[in-house]
């Protein structure tokens, strides 16, 4: 059987959509409570990387392509260097010129919101592929390390 | 809207965009990086001469926000840092499809540039370090990226090391945080300089602050005995990167990064005891650097190992210089000695960015043609090898300081500042380095370059032009720097000097 017990994958299976809905909150809501970009894309790389665990790689990677995983690290980054970008129609880089809304709405801040989803698909995704480089290393069987020792 | 957060933004776009499209395109590493560093390197010429600027992000004045700080000493290492990347670029465009995984190259080759450029133009101490790690961990990756056993333990070696220094720069950070409370660099130095100026002695934590900052940024700069990384990491680098790391990452990482933190933010003010004691340990590393790295490198056989051996000793005459003028204006010497001894240090550091990127590259086109580094499987390459070794001649006289040639001029300024400065012992070691180091260039020429053709080089053709004319621009560069410094010595060269010379007038353009 690949990955851990079937207590685990169940278990697992069950929290990883509330574990990616409590990461999604952190980020939208970063502006207005604690948290943000950063710390809501980790909590969103710990459930896939807690799919990995328990399922292995290939059931991961089913979720989230190792390629799509790519393109959204580079286009997280991206989408933050626009935003930057955005600004300059204010006069300086970063300026924020978005609206700023109404305070302690979800949609106010101007391009603080933006921000925090665009730092939270690069940290998601780059977190995400750090685990999987690590977890590229297949498992031997002790016995076969003893011999290929011994060869 | 001033240019100078381009500098960071277009090669974080680039960086960010190559791996991107490399899915799909994959010469997008090649076209996007050849594209951003030429735009780079127009925008560093364009900016010879503009006035200093400060461009506050997102419109938050400092010290609340954080401003990006153009003046002489920014201007001076944003031509050496964007045109040496342009032509390493060039240079790769043909040297590196013998590698894998080209578009990781292109971006990790422009989060480094984006990096360093972001050290130079940061006016704010916690920026500075958040770019010069950008900088630093892309060169680990790309010290590693031939993934061979010795690059691996080379980039290994650099990551471990390289980490210890930026803990180091980290806590020094945080000391002088806690002193003056505030991270801009404009703002601390107002602070320091209200609060210890003619108070004789500084904070023990300054002090403590100071000792950090030169220890990790000398180790990123790889003086001795900091340097231990710098001699396995340059040859393993591919040539490009070996050309970039010694030719201006070393430089905006570790030399520039001492300049602006001990000249503007702690101050060699004549009334602080202290500071004669920093800057005498500045020529005391610049002395150390000039005899290990000249002594070892005559022993060496590997070539790129004998310039990256180089490397330190030739950083050592920039430090001695600026370490000079530091002293000068520490004891309160007089002010022409001490902006002639920092000329001369700023003077040397652009002409070895010139030809020292120039000898790696050139170490790479050898090995192309080759196959080999190792001195003694070659010779006559002059038959062989016409352009490459007259641009390689060319540099190694440069550095070596034989007269029309740029090495020559900086070295003389040099010595004529350490001389007149009283310094007679160290100017006596300079000047014998100075032909150590000639010593070792004719090493080179005699077993490289002239001589019967033997070994590898029987086989050897010059190299395609996408890679002799970086060379051939760079030799252009060493001879046009000697000959030419009073067409643009008083454009480039002044304006840096002086920015170093006054820091007030830093604290005045940031803080208006």
């Amino acid at each position: 059987m690949k990955g851990l017990s079937l207590i685990v994958k169940t278990i697992s299976d069950f929290v990883v959509a509330f574990i990616i809905i409590f990461g999604a909150y952190i980020v939208l809501y970063g502006h207005l409570t604690p948290g943000g970009g950063f710390a809501g894309g980790v909590i969103i790389a710990s459930a896939f990387i807690l799919l990995m665990l328990a399922h292995g790689r290939e059931v991961a990677f089913s979720k989230l392509g190792e390629r799509a995983a790519h393109i959204l690290d580079s286009a997280g980054a991206l989408a933050f260097l626009l935003i930057g970008w955005a600004g300059v129609v204010g006069g300086y880089f970063f300026m924020n010129v978005f609206g700023r809304g109404e305070q302690f709405r979800l949609l106010s801040s101007g391009m603080i919101l933006p921000a925090n989803i665009a730092i939270a698909f690069k940290v998601a995704s780059s977190l995400f592929l750090v685990f999987s480089a690590l977890a590229i290393f297949r498992r031997r069987s002790f016995r076969s390390m003893i011999e290929g020792e011994l060869r | 809207m001033s240019p100078v957060p381009l500098f960071v933004a277009i090669p974080l776009g680039a960086a960010f965009l190559i791996p991107m499209l490399g899915i799909w395109w994959k010469k997008s590493g090649e076209v996007l990086a050849a594209l951003s560093t030429v735009i780079l390197a127009v925008m560093a010429i364009l900016s010879i001469g503009s006035t200093a600027v400060t461009h506050h992000m997102g419109g938050w004045a400092p010290p609340v926000g954080i401003a990006l700080v153009s003046d002489g000493l920014t201007v001076l290492l944003l031509i050496a840092v964007n045109v040496v990347a342009f032509l390493c670029i060039l240079f790769s465009l043909k040297y590196m499809t013998a590698y894998s995984g080209l578009p990781k190259y292109y971006s990790l080759f422009m989060l480094m540039v984006a990096g360093m450029n972001g050290v130079v133009v940061s006016g704010d101490l916690f920026n500075l370090y958040v770019f010069l790690e950008i900088a630093s961990i892309a060169s680990y990756a790309l010290v590693a990226f031939g993934t061979e056993a010795d690059e691996l333990e080379a980039g290994f070696k650099y990551l471990v090391l390289g980490s210890v220094a930026s803990v180091m720069i980290l806590f020094a950070i945080g000391t002088v945080y806690a002193v003056t409370g505030t991270l801009n660099m404009a703002d601390a130095a107002r602070e320091i300089s209200l609060r210890f100026s003619g108070a004789g002695a500084m904070n023990p934590a300054l002090l403590l602050a100071a000792a950090m900052f030169l220890m990790g940024f000398s180790l990123k700069a790889a003086l001795v005995p900091f340097h231990a990384w710098l001699p396995d990491a340059h040859p393993s680098a591919p040539a490009p990167i070996s050309a970039m790391l010694s030719g201006v990452v070393i430089k905006s990482l570790g030399v520039y990064a001492i300049c602006r933190v001990f000249f503007h933010v702690f101050g060699f003010d004549p009334n602080v005891t202290s500071s004669v004691i920093l800057a005498n340990s500045m020529i005391w590393l610049a002395v150390l650097s000039i005899i290990i790295g000249g002594l070892v490198a005559v022993g060496q056989w590997d070539y790129k190992r004998l310039l990256a051996y180089s490397s330190i000793g030739q950083v050592g005459y920039v430090i001695l210089g600026l370490g000079v003028g530091a002293r000068v204006l520490a004891t309160g010497g007089p002010r022409s000695l001490a902006a002639l001894a920092i000329l001369g240090g700023l003077f040397h550091l652009l002409n070895h960015a010139a030809f020292k990127s120039l000898l790696f590259l050139s170490s790479g086109a050898i090995q192309h043609a080759t196959g080999t580094r190792d001195m003694k499987q070659m010779g006559g390459l002059r038959d062989k090898m016409p352009i490459t070794s007259a641009t390689t001649n060319l540099a190694a006289l440069s550095i070596s300081g034989v007269p029309p040639f740029s090495g020559f001029w900086s070295k003389l300024i040099i010595l004529i500042a350490v001389v007149k400065a009283e310094h007679y012992v160290v100017a006596g070691i300079a000047i014998v380095m100075a032909f150590v180091t000639l010593v070792y260039y004719v090493k080179v020429q005699r077993e490289i370059i002239f001589g019967s053709v033997r070994g590898a080089v029987e086989k050897a053709k010059e190299v395609p032009a996408a890679m002799y004319v970086p060379l051939i621009i760079l030799a252009i560069v060493c001879v046009g720097f000697g000959l030419l410094y009073p067409v643009f010595g008083y454009r480039i060269l002044e304006p840096a000097r002086d920015a170093l010379l006054n820091g007030a007038e830093y604290v005045k353009l940031v803080l208006g």
